[in-house]
């Protein structure tokens, strides 16, 4: 496929996504309040363009940083699951049942503890939301390391810091790549959690609950489209890095 | 570097007890000579291997490597294994430079380079040095392999079953690339393999394992000469050898 393709098709079925959506408004007669459409949101972006450009970037920002973080804890987490069948048996059920706990629920409990830090608090559900598919997927690529990849090493005398960089860390890389995908754009659920549970005054997810109260329909419906802008845009940035450092993983 | 198993036992610890698997086993290879372990599956042929190469130890009795207790691994030991476990991510000449990047940190790249292409182009891979290892066929793989089991000149080469899953004619192919890295390359020599024709073709000597415990049962001469063809395999000499060779392994199974 060609790169021109790649590009073109994407961008084709966006467009044909919306005119099927104008469309369906239409047929049905929707009122706004209901379901926006397409050509109602362009009009809510235009109106409130600076405000989406600065609340975008908060939101922006501290996903992508909360993201980071949860790569280091995932990548923590599962380091030391993938090495140890100790801490693995041990740390499971202590991992999944802090994931399988709402973060809505969560939001509120972290607004408390740590009051007026917003940001940090809003990282902190983006680190909670986003770490638990890198932690597992860590994991399971370092336990499943064949021995013989080892044995080729470990007959030369090799270290296990060795043994880790040069066999099981790039060995694992495709399947964290996996990982991150999912976790970008779970990371936004959690950016939003904190915005509009516990709002600040900061991020799309403050826009969206001022266009809840103000009755702004279209404002909210253009926020979500926002959303899924960024959630987009972060998730080709980690297509991009991928393709990078993981290229060998797709095959022609 | 001669290669020296003294009176070699070992089991392993399992949830239900202990399995035996080498008994009382002695064997010694001769340096620069060409050995081949052949014996019934599961006797513990690749156990052997992991002792050489000091992956493990043995419960009793010393393998010596030059007269040297192998109580670790040592860079002086190159191993090749049936799957040829190319690293997905490098290409075919990254590959085979890995064990320099362990063992001869203070090599110049360029020095590993050209060291890596000799053995390319004697194995005939000097084309697909910047090839994926998932572009090449199986037998191309294991080439590969065995140029990486080399690179970094070992005194000692284990091979377990090295060409035990490529087909008929690619093993044919491979035998010969085998003889030819043997007289380029000095090296002693294990090999563990289930084929009787591949034991006969390449070994200056053919052990015979019994069934697990193993132990040595029976130790065979090639009679092939320094310059192999495999029209030798088809003389009347070697069919004979074979068919000897055939009949241990039933005493083998049989003792199993």
């Amino acid at each position: 496929m060609t790169s021109y393709n790649k590009i073109i098709i994407p961008l084709l079925s966006v467009f044909i996504f919306c005119i099927f959506w104008e469309w369906l408004v239409w047929i049905n007669g929707w009122p706004n309040y209901k379901m926006a459409s397409p050509s109602d949101l362009w009009p809510a972006f235009w109106k409130f363009r600076w405000l989406f450009l600065s609340y975008g970037w908060d939101t922006l920002w501290r996903t992508i940083v909360g993201l980071s973080l949860s790569v280091f804890v995932g990548v923590g987490f599962g380091i030391i699951m993938g090495f140890s069948k100790t801490m693995r048996i041990a740390l499971y059920p202590l991992l999944v049942g802090f994931n399988a706990i709402p973060k809505a629920t969560v939001v509120p409990v972290i607004a408390l503890m740590f009051v007026g830090f917003h940001d940090m608090n809003t990282i902190l559900i983006v680190i909670f939301i986003s770490f638990f598919p890198i932690a597992v997927s860590i994991s399971i690529g370092l336990s499943t390391l064949e021995p013989e990849y080892k044995d080729i090493l470990l007959s030369l005398g090799a270290t296990k810091f060795e043994i880790f960089y040069k066999i099981a860390l790039p060995k694992t890389l495709p399947e964290f790549f996996g990982a991150l995908k999912v976790s970008a754009t779970l990371a936004f659920i959690g950016t939003n959690l904190m915005e509009i549970i516990e709002p600040h005054g900061k991020g799309l997810g403050h826009l969206f609950d001022s266009g809840k109260i103000s009755a702004d329909y279209p404002l909210m419906f253009a926020v979500l489209i926002a959303l899924a802008v960024l959630g987009i845009f972060l998730y080709y940035i980690v297509v991009l890095f991928e393709s990078i450092f993981a290229g060998w993983a797709e095959r022609n | 570097m001669h290669i020296e198993l003294r009176n070699v036992s070992h089991e392993f610890e399992l949830e239900t007890g202990f399995l035996p698997v080498l008994e009382n086993l002695s064997f010694s290879v001769p340096k620069g000579k060409f050995t081949a372990i052949v014996g019934p599956s599961g006797c513990g042929k690749s156990t052997i291997t992991r002792l050489v190469s000091g992956l493990l130890k043995s419960k009793k009795g010393e393998v010596f490597i030059s007269n040297e207790i192998v109580n670790s691994p040592k860079s002086t030991v190159g191993m090749a294994f049936q799957n040829p476990v190319l690293l997905e991510w490098r290409n075919i000449l990254d590959n085979v430079i890995l064990p320099l990047e362990i063992v001869s940190k203070s090599m110049n790249k360029v020095e590993k380079i050209t060291r890596a292409r000799e053995l390319l182009s004697l194995v005939g891979l000097a084309e697909f040095e910047k090839s994926r290892p998932s572009e090449l066929s199986g037998g191309m793989k294991q080439r590969a392999s065995l140029c990486r089991s080399l690179v970094h000149k070992p005194e000692v080469l284990i091979l377990d079953e090295p060409f035990g899953a490529l087909d008929a004619f690619t093993r044919e192919d491979l035998w010969q690339t085998m003889l030819t890295l043997k007289k380029q390359e000095s090296f002693t020599c294990i090999l563990i393999t289930h084929d009787l024709r591949e034991a006969i073709f390449l070994a200056d000597e053919v052990l015979v394992l019994s069934g697990r415990p193993a132990t040595l049962q029976f130790q065979l001469e090639s009679k092939l000469g320094d310059n192999r063809k495999l029209d030798d395999l088809y003389t009347n000499e070697t069919t004979k050898s074979l068919s000897i060779l055939r009949k241990q392994i039933e005493i083998a199974q049989k003792h199993k």
